[in-house]
């Protein structure tokens, strides 16, 4: 694997008031890994992902994604990547088509383009029939897999992923980590959130976040050996516990931010 | 039971947490008790007014200062001749031309009879009827002073007059009502369709519906709030109006705040009514704040009194609550009458609070199931 | 430019994908206007007047002929009870009652004054203002009357200043001519106000605007998306409204369309600019819909289509120059009314023009894709 840094993170820190979301970060990724970004609800990462996606201006510190400054060119990261956020943001009111028609038309494809891969990425979903429905009437798992290929459509160096799975079914999920495999092999960087510590078994490398710092990061499997454990929920469970007595002051973090 | 009070006071807390609504709430009846108060009125005052006088004779000048310093009018202009009166009244700049003619003084002295023309722009007919009115009132009591001045006695008839229940003639006590119907329109119709079409349009209902609430007393829970918000923003106009220009409650205040409570009921049927049909929350405030407004201000009679209109709108006015209202808030505040002089109206609007009531329950079980 | 395109399409499959609000954004307008217009009107209608003759001489008798043939007065009843006259003046069946206490005829032909009592119902000032000058006018005439029939000499020597009046550009009043032009205007302005503003808060309120922002879409282009739907379709309801008012009210048509156009769509992007202005600085639908009920309200009492603009005290005219609608109603006025061309509107148009880029650029200023 190339060891060739897309997202440079140094002593990131993001603050909402007196309150500390994201604690001194500082993290690489690298080009076409796919990076897993853990932590318990309320521990700082869609704070991060924001910041990352240029969402969001870090308090101080240093942010690189795709060789661009998060704070001085936020607009030409965005470019660049592709994001999926936490909260189903397709238009609920416009069909598939006419959601894929938007989002490639303002990435800068050619009508023909995006039809043609819209085509393409109706069949490898096999919901062809689907393409005009509008996205109010679909499942959820339809909904996080649709959203998705709208993040990856425009062929973007970098997706981010905020919590890409939650409330979907087993198969489902096992279905869209199929699609996250597949973009990697492309070459496209994937950055993902989850809570769900299965899921951090597939990511080539994973970081653990707690109470807005990184607490750990690795391979899952160095950090099994390290840590002496079965699974990498094993792991997070041995590192994260002991933040657990302020679970209720990280929810009110999340809190702050969404007000 | 108990759950249910629970119920209301969450929704309290909720409302109470918002407090750029809650200001706005409270903010828009003081706004638009000064914006009636000190601003919008239907008196004229000071209209411009420009001069064509081709006489300048003694007559011609001292009716002019006659005419300007009256206090409705302001001379904005003096015009040389004919070709100016078009430009002058095209540019807006003066509402209207007073024209003395070349022979006005030599006519007048000759004994013979003089003419003044006004000229009025009459693309605001309402501005050019004012105009026409009050100076034509002035020039005629001009006339008669030079007409008796010659005169050794007289009989003349002395009216007096006495301007039944709004001796000052402040224009507020017609806007009043108004502002209160307004208000009410507002929070009540527009709050309770919004909050409600909030729930459904976000799924939250469907929690609700399977909580052991019953429909009934959701709906409930979700409007008392309002009621009660309602009722506390009345008072406030009420109090605000009083302090503000002396607006009177000669009748029985108690009678005054059951027949608000009445009004807030029906507005507040009104909004339930609306979410049963809006299926999102912009058809919601689509139908009440571009659908109702204007109607409202319009067909209320509170700037344009309902008897001046084609008959027709009688007719139409007929179904809308607050011309009802209105009657009845100016014949107990203004008049002091007491129930026998409004029992009527009270009585339609009980009957249209019932009947949308019972629509409004109609629709939400249609929905429901 | 591309990007404009592809956002404005979105916005307007939204629009139209919404039943309801598809054909209300025509219908509504279309039928307000219908309505609206021929019940508003500023004439007084004649006054109901009450009297009590308690004289009943040949003078009482003259004077109550006199009203009787003034068209601005209905005789509704006479009667001897002061009681019955005052329940209908109570009941709001009478507007005036005037009451002629015996011995008025009496002291007439003596020469003395005569009194005489109205009492108005003035709940209303302006109409108890204008039927009290009214009745004024008819009792001063009936004193020149008995001046001159008691001296008809002196009525020869005397010179009378005689008034005509004339009513330009809009010679029957007509208040139709005057109100359709302004109603269409504020129904216009209120449906792109709050559509457009609604719009913006719902894609934050729902969380769709996130993926937007995320997205290299610039500012300007966002926004100009949301506006030029709301822009085309103002226009063509204007456009519809006008044809309608045209058939149905056969209102006059002076000036150039263009123009009238012209002004719209300048006063459309001000109405526009404001709602999405405030829309980025409200969190909900239902604190947006609270500031804009505030502002049109506002809006629609100062723009002096009710009121006259000159009565309002100097420091809320000054304020009023800040509203577009006070604009709209003098530039509609003015070119469809009195044929007013580009230099007479030239002064309104410019500070119009001034108001829209103001309103469109804190709208784009305020609107943070990074917060």
């Amino acid at each position: 694997m190339t060891r060739n840094p897309v997202i440079k993170v140094r002593n990131l820190v993001k603050k909402f008031g007196s309150f500390v979301a994201n604690d001194n970060l500082s993290f690489e990724v690298y080009e076409g890994e796919i990076f897993g970004f853990l932590g318990a609800n309320g521990a700082g990462k869609t704070t991060a992902i924001r910041i990352l996606t240029g969402l969001s201006e870090p308090t101080s510190g240093e942010v690189m994604v795709a060789g661009f400054d998060a704070r001085r060119q936020p607009e030409e990261i965005k470019k660049n990547i592709g994001y999926m956020c936490q909260k189903f943001s397709l238009y609920d009111d416009l069909t598939i088509r006419e959601n894929i028609m938007l989002y490639g038309g303002i990435y800068g494809l050619g009508k023909a383009l995006i039809r043609e891969r819209t085509n393409q990425l109706l069949d490898r979903l096999n919901f062809r029939e689907y393409g005009d429905r509008l996205i109010s009437s679909l499942p959820l798992g339809l909904k996080q897999k649709l959203a998705f290929s709208v993040a990856v459509f425009h062929e973007p160096r970098i997706v981010f992923l905020d919590e890409p799975t939650g409330g979907v079914d087993p198969i489902t999920r096992r279905q869209f980590w199929e699609m996250i495999y597949e973009t990697a092999s492309r070459g496209i960087t994937v950055f993902v959130t989850t809570h769900y510590m299965d899921e951090a078994e597939y990511c080539d490398r994973v970081s653990i976040m707690s109470e807005g710092r990184i607490v750990a990061i690795d391979t899952p499997a160095e950090l099994k050996k390290q840590y002496d454990a079965e699974s990498v929920e094993e792991v997070f469970v041995k590192i994260a516990r002991p933040g657990m007595k302020h679970g209720k002051e990280s929810e009110t973090a999340d809190n702050k931010r969404e007000a | 039971m108990k759950r249910f009070l629970g119920f209301v006071r969450k929704e309290f807390i909720h409302i109470f947490r918002d407090v750029r609504t809650l200001t706005i709430l409270f903010g828009l009846p003081a706004v638009m008790i000064i914006l009636f108060g000190y601003v919008v009125s239907t008196d004229l005052k000071n209209a411009s007014l420009a001069f064509l006088d081709l006489s300048k004779d003694d007559v011609s000048i001292e009716l002019t200062d006659k005419i300007c310093s009256s206090g409705f009018f302001e001379k904005t202009a003096d015009l040389s001749g004919y070709q100016d009166i078009d430009r002058i009244l095209r540019s807006g700049k003066a509402k209207a031309v007073i024209i003395f003619g070349e022979d006005f003084g030599r006519d007048l002295e000759a004994g013979k009879n003089a003419r003044v023309s006004i000229i009025a722009d009459g693309s605001e007919p309402n501005i050019a009827t004012l105009v026409t009115n009050y100076a034509t009132a002035i020039i005629s009591g001009f006339n008669q002073q030079l007409l008796l001045a010659g005169q050794v006695s007289v009989p003349v008839i002395v009216p007096e007059v006495s301007m039944f229940y709004n001796p000052s003639l402040k224009s507020q006590f017609m806007f009043v009502p108004g502002v209160i119907t307004m208000i009410m329109i507002l929070i009540c119709a527009l709050m309770t369709s919004i909050t409600l079409t909030r729930e459904k349009e976000f799924g939250t209902m469907e929690v609700l519906l399977v909580s052991p609430l019953k429909p009934v007393h959701i709906i409930l829970g979700k409007v008392i709030p309002y009621f009660f918000l309602s009722f506390v923003n009345v008072v406030t106009i009420l109090v605000l109006s009083r302090l503000v220009f002396g607006m009177p409650v000669n009748g029985s205040p108690i009678l005054l705040l059951a027949e608000c409570m009445l009004y807030i009921l029906l507005s507040l049927s009104i909004g339930i009514l609306i979410s049963a049909l809006a299926k999102t929350m912009q058809q919601a405030i689509f139908i009440s704040l571009v659908g109702m407004m204007l109607p409202t201000v319009l067909l209320s009679g509170f700037i344009f009194p309902i008897e001046n209109m084609p008959k027709v709108y009688n007719w139409l006015s007929a179904i809308l609550p607050p011309r009802y209202f209105i009657v009845i808030i100016k014949n107990i505040m203004i008049k002091g009458t007491g129930f026998a002089h409004v029992w009527k109206e009270t009585l339609i609007l009980a009957f249209m609070t019932v009947i949308l009531i019972g629509l409004a329950i109609k629709k939400f079980r249609i929905r429901l199931q | 430019m591309r990007t404009i395109l592809y956002l404005i399409k979105k916005e307007f499959l939204q629009i139209f994908r919404d039943k309801f609000i598809g054909k209300a954004i025509f219908g509504i307008p279309i039928i307000q206007m219908l309505i609206l217009v021929p019940a508003i009107t500023f004439e007084i209608k004649s006054s109901e007047i009450c009297i009590i003759d308690n004289d009943r001489t040949s003078e009482s008798r003259g004077l109550i002929s006199k009203l009787d043939g003034s068209p601005f007065f209905r005789i509704l009843q006479s009667t001897s009870s002061e009681k019955e006259a005052n329940e209908l003046l109570y009941s709001d069946k009478a507007d005036i009652v005037l009451h002629i206490p015996s011995g008025f005829g009496k002291d007439l032909g003596t020469g003395r004054p005569a009194k005489i009592m109205a009492s108005v119902n003035a709940i209303n000032s302006m109409t108890a203002q204008l039927s009290w000058a009214y009745l004024s006018g008819v009792i001063r005439d009936y004193n020149l009357d008995i001046a001159i029939s008691g001296n008809p000499e002196a009525a020869n020597a005397m010179a009378a200043i005689g008034i005509t009046n004339r009513y330009w550009y809009n010679e029957m009043l007509n208040y139709k001519h005057y109100m359709l032009p302004g109603i269409l205007g504020i129904l216009v302005a209120a449906i792109g106000f709050v559509l457009a503003g609604l719009n913006m808060v719902k894609e934050k309120e729902v969380g769709t605007i996130e993926q937007i922002n995320v997205t290299p879409v610039r500012k300007y282009q966002f926004i100009t998306a949301k506006m030029v739907p709301f822009l085309v379709i103002g226009l063509i309801d204007l456009a519809i409204g006008l044809a309608v008012g045209k058939l149905v009210f056969d209102i006059p048509f002076e000036g150039s369309i263009l123009l009238l156009f012209l002004g719209s769509a300048i006063f459309l992007v001000a109405a526009l600019g404001l709602a999405l202005f405030v829309s980025t600085m409200s969190g909900t639908q239902q604190q947006f819909m609270f500031v804009a009920f505030f502002f049109m309200i506002i809006f629609i009492l100062m723009s002096g289509i009710f009121t006259p603009l000159e009565s309002m005290p100097v420091w809320a005219q000054k304020i009023d120059m800040a509203n577009p609608v006070a604009y709209l109603m003098r530039i509609n006025r003015m070119i469809m009314l009195k044929g007013s061309t580009l230099s007479d509107i030239r002064g309104d148009l410019f500070a119009l023009t001034a108001i829209a880029v103001i309103f469109t650029a804190l709208a784009i200023n305020r609107y943070r894709k990074t917060a």
